[in-house]
Formats: structure tokens, C-alpha cells, sequence
């Protein structure tokens, strides 16, 4: 794919920018379905997030005295750009063209983008719901992140190669590392709903707490892009852990003609990545909101210690077992 | 670290009613806190003096929307005491099952509000859907979702139904399933365990110290229930326990509420398969009370409920003074929340069900001699204009 026309239409339109945004709309409406549904309710038209979504962009947009105006709408936009460039490096039909050896470091700095802009803007807001919520979204961030990067990049570790797109193409002629590294795998999960403040990891937004923690003085159409970056990156953290773990788009058998091949590399990418959700949506329902000493606790006693305990368990996979 | 103010409230995501919290933390804990109550005051008990007994019923069950048939039988209970009125067995079974009812939809919405606290929406939409089917059941009988208006002096409003009853007897299974199951997932469910387990703890010395009433002293081991030590209605012809816990926490006010859930439901049961024929109310009640003073207790569902009544000879109380559970409980509250997480002030303040409107009260103190009142009109304006600078006639 050296040709510069199919290049963009790669970036902005399909599996680039314009899908992405479509997806990450049907994906919040299907998270809010199944929760819907697991809790008894009808749940939202399919349409909803879209009118969600024009409706807050139109809102008024409410400055909080003494805020630096051109920071604060900036900044919903740097989470946006940054989510978004890192859905590029995914494999959605096939390799990625833009794939690169430390690709997969690149996203997982990219994908700590929003929540550093959301601790930055509950520090700005000048409030303290605000505060405490912002003081809260870096404390888990650091509770978190560190067991998130060492399991995602253990698979990286088990094929030899800091590229998503040849992990997923060492997966064809391997067993998929979520077999391999199941407690890995499980980390990441967890790991990702903590990204993305869903419950019961929600601390730093707790609703009935701090009202919306950094997201309270959002309004208007930064908090519609605000929340639009959290809902693509809930499809770019899905789709790199169907990516890693789960084979991502690729079979392990050649298919002949290269449009029948994209396609069904799309939809091994709908239904792995759509898996994934499915489990995080569960999670979501099943449980109630943790505290932040107790994620202290949990995060830093079991999930490191895990984490930990899987990359040295790959590392003696690698010397005796799996040959990369 | 510094002292950090927190003001919750009088709005706030965490708070149905307006009551103001100014909370004071260092990092996520808890240093002290200031109660404000107080911001509906609505003059109930005073209006409550210029209506005759008739018309006073339907206005005392707007004291609160989930305890109203407490409040009206509460009253009508001293009223029926000072006229010296027997009240026929059928009505007695009546009021009972209706107040059984009443207890049940009030903690199956305290429940849900409690879960929602802790961000656990799936079980506050269960337990709400779960409340339609009492609410159902009540809306059949009284014709009202939640003010069912069934009292009247000397008996009650409305005959109960063959088919009323058999509409009711065929929801009950449902519930106690639902019921069941409730049970099971607050002794099991890792959540809720983390966050309601040795939170918001008052021991029993504390829990008598503040005059704690209701699921709240019952779940710090005070085994003490009007309903059984001052027996009302048809409480002591029906089988039934006095539901305790020795936990002393939130998990505790949770596993009472629950166990006060199966409780009601045996008695709504008993009372429904045993209810007695004959007349449902008195066939003469007369209009006014003889001179006398009554302190009528009723365990409503959030705890004792206190009516002072006095009566003057007239259709009219003299005097009515409301003692709402709530107002017992609050001080208790403050105490449970001292050295707490941030994060614990929803659950905790949720966990005495709090009904901040039903406590609002006025007394005008002079906080220099502590010499207590009465105010005129007039210089109540004058007070506020001259406290807030506003300029409204009086």
C-alpha cells in the first residue's frame, strides 16, 4: 500500500479516522445496550450516541473564571489527536501500512494521552470536586499503568518484535498469547477498564462522591470531545488487546482472493474486538465502585505481582519452550 | 496537608433532599464535619393544628412520601387512644398489611439507593424493578402509589377484596424469591463486601449515647423494635422476629433492612391468609377529642416515629409534635463519619436513609443566654433582611 491515495484513504477514511468515529459511537451504543439489558432496562436507540453527540458539541460552553480559555478547549483535542493516531497502528483488515518496529510502544504512550489531559483540566478547573478528582485520575494512573505496559508488552517480548502487526502474524503460526499468557491476558483486561474510569475502577469521576471529578467543569463541545476520546479509546484499548492476545485480524490459513481476505480480517476484527467489550461491559455491571486505598491495595499487591510473575514466566517460555 | 473544605450539597449528585455537608478533609480523609439542616421547613406541624382530625390525615402523610401511612397512623392511633375508640379487628389487619407493604417498598428502594452509592447501578435497577410489584400491590388496594391515604379515624378508608388479596398472594412468591437472592448477593458480592464491611462502624454504647433508633441501632446489636415492645395494631397476634446484627457497619444496616424485608413479608402473609370479616371502621367516630396528651410511638420503616399529641376538648390537636427517625439519627451520622474515607460520605449518610425533609424544624435560640422562643413574623423578616441584605416585604 505505497500508493498515496490509498494511504489516506486509509488514515481518514476506512479503517482510519471517519470509521474509527462510527465505530467508536456504535461501540458506546453497545456497551450501553448491554449493560441496559443486563440490568433489566430497554436500553438507547442505536442512533443515540449520535445525537448525544451533536447535541453537547451545540451546547453553551460555560468558561470558569481565571481558566486560560485556549488551554482548556485545547485540551479535549490533544486526547482526541492522540487516541485517535493510535487506532492507526492497529490492525484492523491486515498489517497496519504505517506499522513500525516500536509501534506498539508508541500507542501505549499515546493511550496514557487522556488521562494525563483529564488529570491537567481538573487541576485547571479551579474547583475542588475538580481537584480531588484530578488528584484521584493520576493517583490510579500510576496504580495501573505500570501492570498495564509490562503485560502488553509481553507478547511483544514472547514474538520478538516491538510491531502489533507481527505480533498478530506470530500468532498465526503460534497459539494466541491469551492461551500463552492467560494471567497477562486477565491483567490487561482489568487494567483497561481502570484506563477507561469504568466501574468499578470510576474512582476519579465517582458520581455520587465528586460529582464528575475533572469532567466538572466540562461543558459544551469539550466535554463532547472529552468523552467522544474516551469512547475511542475504549475501541483502540479493545483492539489492541484482541490484537495481542487474541490473533487480532489475521487466520492462520491463507486466503485467496486479497478483497476476501480483508474482508473477513474485518470481521475477525468486529467480533474479537466486540469480545472484548463484551467482557469489560460485564465487568462494568457486575460490580460497584472500589475505593482508592482498597485499588491501592488490590492494584499494587496482586496485579503487579502478577504482572510481574508473567513477564518472567515468558521470559522462561522464551529460553526452553516457544522459540521466536 | 492542609485542611481541605469539601462542601456537599444542598445540591448534589449524592443527595435526593437538600442538606449541607461542609466536610473537612486532609488527603481522603475525613477531619470533621458541619451539619446545615434545614432547608424546607414547611410548617406541617402548625398547620397540622388548624385542621380538624379529618382533614389533618391526608396532610400528615405529605410529612414524608415513603413513610406517609406511618405518619397518618401514628396519629390516628393517640387520637383513637384519647377518644377511647376500639378499632374493629378487620381494619386493625388492614393497617398492618398496608404498613408491612410500606416497610417493604422503603427498603428495597433504600437498597438501590445504597448501591447506587457505591457506583453498583445494576442492583439499585432490580431492586426498583422488584418495588414496582409492592407498589403495584398497594395502588390495587388503596388506589395510590405511595400516599394511600388509608387511615381514617377509628378503622380504615377501604375494604380489602377477594380479589385484591388474590392479586396480592400471587406477587408474594416472586418477591420472596427476589428476596432470597437479595440476601445471597450482599453476603457474596466482592463489591459490595469491600465497601460496606467495618465502614461507618458505631458500637452499641455509641449507638444508646446518641439516641439512635431503627435499622440503625438494630444493626449495632440494640435489640429494640416498637413493634414488639410496645405492641400496635395486630403486631403481637402475628409471628414474627426482631431482625439484629452485631457488625455495628454499614454491611450490618444492610443485612437488617434485608432481613426486616423477609420479615414483613411473613407478616403481610400471616395477615393476608388470617384476615378476620366483619366491619372495617367504627360505625360513629365522634369529631372531637376530650382533653388529654398522648406520645404515640410507631416503628416506621426508617425507625421509631414519635407523635406528641395534646387535645383540647375541640376537632383540633392543641399541639402536635413530629419526631422523625431521621432527626434521631443525624448526630450519629456525624460521629460515623469522623476518620472515614471521602469516598464512604455517600454510604454512610445513605446508610440511616436518611429523610432530610420530614426533620426540618425552627427554634429560635438566643446563643448568648440559650433562652429558647417564639418569633414574630415581622422580626423574622427583619432577622433575614438584616442576615442576607435582601430587600423583601414582609
Amino acid at each position: 500500500m505505497t500508493d498515496p491515495l490509498l494511504l489516506a484513504v486509509y488514515i481518514f477514511v476506512f479503517p482510519g479516522f471517519l470509521f474509527l468515529l462510527a465505530c467508536a459511537l456504535f461501540f458506546q451504543y453497545i456497551d450501553r445496550k448491554l449493560a441496559a439489558r443486563m440490568q433489566h432496562r430497554v436500553g438507547p436507540p442505536l442512533l443515540q450516541p449520535l445525537a448525544d453527540l451533536i447535541k453537547t458539541l451545540g451546547k453553551e460552553v460555560i468558561d470558569v473564571k481565571g481558566v486560560d480559555r485556549g488551554a482548556f478547549s485545547a485540551a479535549p483535542l490533544i486526547a482526541l489527536a492522540a487516541v485517535m493516531t493510535a487506532f492507526l497502528y492497529i490492525p484492523v483488515i491486515g498489517a497496519s501500512p504505517l506499522a513500525f518496529q516500536g509501534d506498539l510502544i508508541l500507542v501505549l504512550y499515546l493511550m496514557t494521552l487522556p488521562t494525563l489531559v483529564l488529570f491537567v483540566m481538573g487541576w485547571l478547573s479551579r474547583n475542588v470536586f475538580a481537584c480531588v478528582g484530578a488528584i484521584r485520575t493520576v493517583t490510579q494512573l500510576f496504580i495501573y499503568e505500570v501492570p498495564f505496559f509490562l503485560v502488553m508488552l509481553a507478547p511483544g517480548l514472547m514474538a520478538g518484535s516491538w510491531s502489533i502487526s507481527e505480533i498478530v502474524a506470530w500468532q498465526q503460526v503460534h497459539p494466541w498469547c491469551a492461551v500463552l499468557q492467560p494471567i497477562g491476558f486477565v491483567i490487561a483486561l482489568i487494567a483497561l477498564q481502570a484506563k477507561l474510569e469504568r466501574t468499578p475502577f470510576d474512582i476519579p469521576e465517582a458520581e455520587t462522591e465528586i460529582v464528575a471529578g475533572p469532567w466538572t467543569e466540562l461543558t459544551g463541545h469539550r466535554l463532547a470531545l472529552m468523552k467522544l476520546a474516551f469512547d475511542v479509546s475504549l475501541v483502540t484499548g479493545s483492539a489492541l488487546i484482541a490484537a495481542l492476545f487474541l490473533g487480532g485480524p489475521e487466520l492462520p490459513w491463507v486466503i485467496a482472493p486479497v478483497w476476501l481476505a480483508a474482508l473477513a480480517g474485518f470481521g475477525l476484527f468486529l467480533i474479537k474486538t466486540l469480545a472484548v467489550l463484551f467482557i469489560l461491559a460485564t465487568l462494568r455491571v457486575a460490580t460497584g465502585r472500589i475505593r482508592l486505598d482498597q485499588l491501592n491495595d488490590i492494584g499494587w499487591k496482586y496485579i503487579a505481582g502478577a504482572a510481574v510473575f508473567q513477564v518472567a514466566l515468558v521470559l522462561v517460555m522464551n529460553a526452553w519452550w516457544v522459540q521466536p | 496537608m492542609a485542611e481541605v473544605m469539601v462542601p456537599i450539597g444542598p445540591q448534589h449528585p449524592a443527595l435526593k433532599e437538600p442538606v449541607n455537608f461542609r466536610i473537612y478533609v486532609e488527603g481522603e480523609k475525613i477531619v470533621r464535619l458541619e451539619l446545615d439542616l434545614s432547608y424546607n421547613h414547611r410548617g406541617i406541624e402548625k398547620a397540622a393544628e388548624e385542621r380538624n382530625f379529618i382533614r389533618v390525615l391526608p396532610l400528615l402523610e405529605r410529612v414524608c412520601g415513603i413513610c406517609s401511612h406511618s405518619h397518618a397512623t401514628a396519629f390516628v392511633k393517640g387520637i383513637e387512644e384519647i377518644m377511647g375508640l376500639e378499632v374493629p379487628a378487620r381494619g386493625q389487619y388492614i393497617r398492618t398489611i398496608i404498613a408491612e407493604l410500606e416497610r417493604m417498598h422503603s427498603h428495597l428502594l433504600w437498597l438501590g439507593v445504597a448501591a447506587h452509592e457505591i457506583g453498583f447501578n445494576t442492583l439499585l435497577m432490580w431492586t426498583w424493578r422488584d418495588r414496582e410489584a409492592v407498589l403495584d400491590t398497594l395502588e390495587e388496594m388503596s388506589g395510590n402509589r405511595v400516599h394511600y391515604n388509608m387511615n381514617e379515624i377509628g378503622g380504615v378508608r377501604l375494604d380489602l377484596s377477594e380479589k385484591q388479596v388474590e392479586a396480592a398472594q400471587q406477587r408474594l412468591p416472586v418477591l420472596e424469591e427476589r428476596i432470597a437472592q437479595y440476601v445471597d448477593m450482599v453476603s457474596h458480592q466482592e463489591t459490595m463486601l469491600l465497601r460496606f464491611r467495618g465502614v461507618g462502624k458505631l458500637s452499641k454504647e455509641e449507638i444508646l449515647k446518641y439516641g439512635t433508633v431503627g435499622p440503625t441501632a438494630r444493626a449495632s446489636g440494640v435489640d429494640y423494635d416498637v413493634r414488639r415492645d410496645d405492641p400496635y395494631l395486630v403486631y403481637d397476634e402475628v409471628p414474627w422476629n426482631v431482625v439484629t446484627d452485631s457488625s455495628g457497619d454499614v454491611y450490618g444496616r444492610t443485612k437488617v433492612r434485608i432481613g426486616e424485608l423477609s420479615e414483613s413479608l411473613k407478616i403481610v402473609r400471616h395477615c393476608i391468609e388470617n384476615l378476620p370479616g366483619g366491619p372495617i371502621r367504627v360505625t360513629s367516630a365522634p369529631k372531637a377529642a376530650p382533653k388529654g396528651e398522648i406520645l404515640s410511638r410507631y416503628e416506621a420503616p426508617r425507625g421509631e416515629l414519635a407523635h406528641f399529641i395534646r387535645t383540647n376538648g375541640t376537632d383540633k390537636a392543641d399541639r402536635l409534635d413530629i419526631r422523625t427517625p431521621t432527626l434521631a439519627n443525624w448526630t450519629s451520622v456525624a460521629k460515623a463519619l469522623v476518620n472515614q474515607n471521602l469516598a464512604d460520605i455517600p454510604v454512610i449518610v445513605a446508610a440511616i436513609d436518611p429523610c432530610l425533609s420530614c426533620t426540618s424544624r425552627m427554634t429560635v435560640i438566643d446563643t448568648g443566654t440559650m433562652a429558647q422562643g417564639s418569633i414574630s413574623w415581622e422580626e423574622l423578616v427583619r432577622k433575614c433582611r438584616a442576615r442576607y441584605g435582601t430587600e423583601v416585604q414582609p
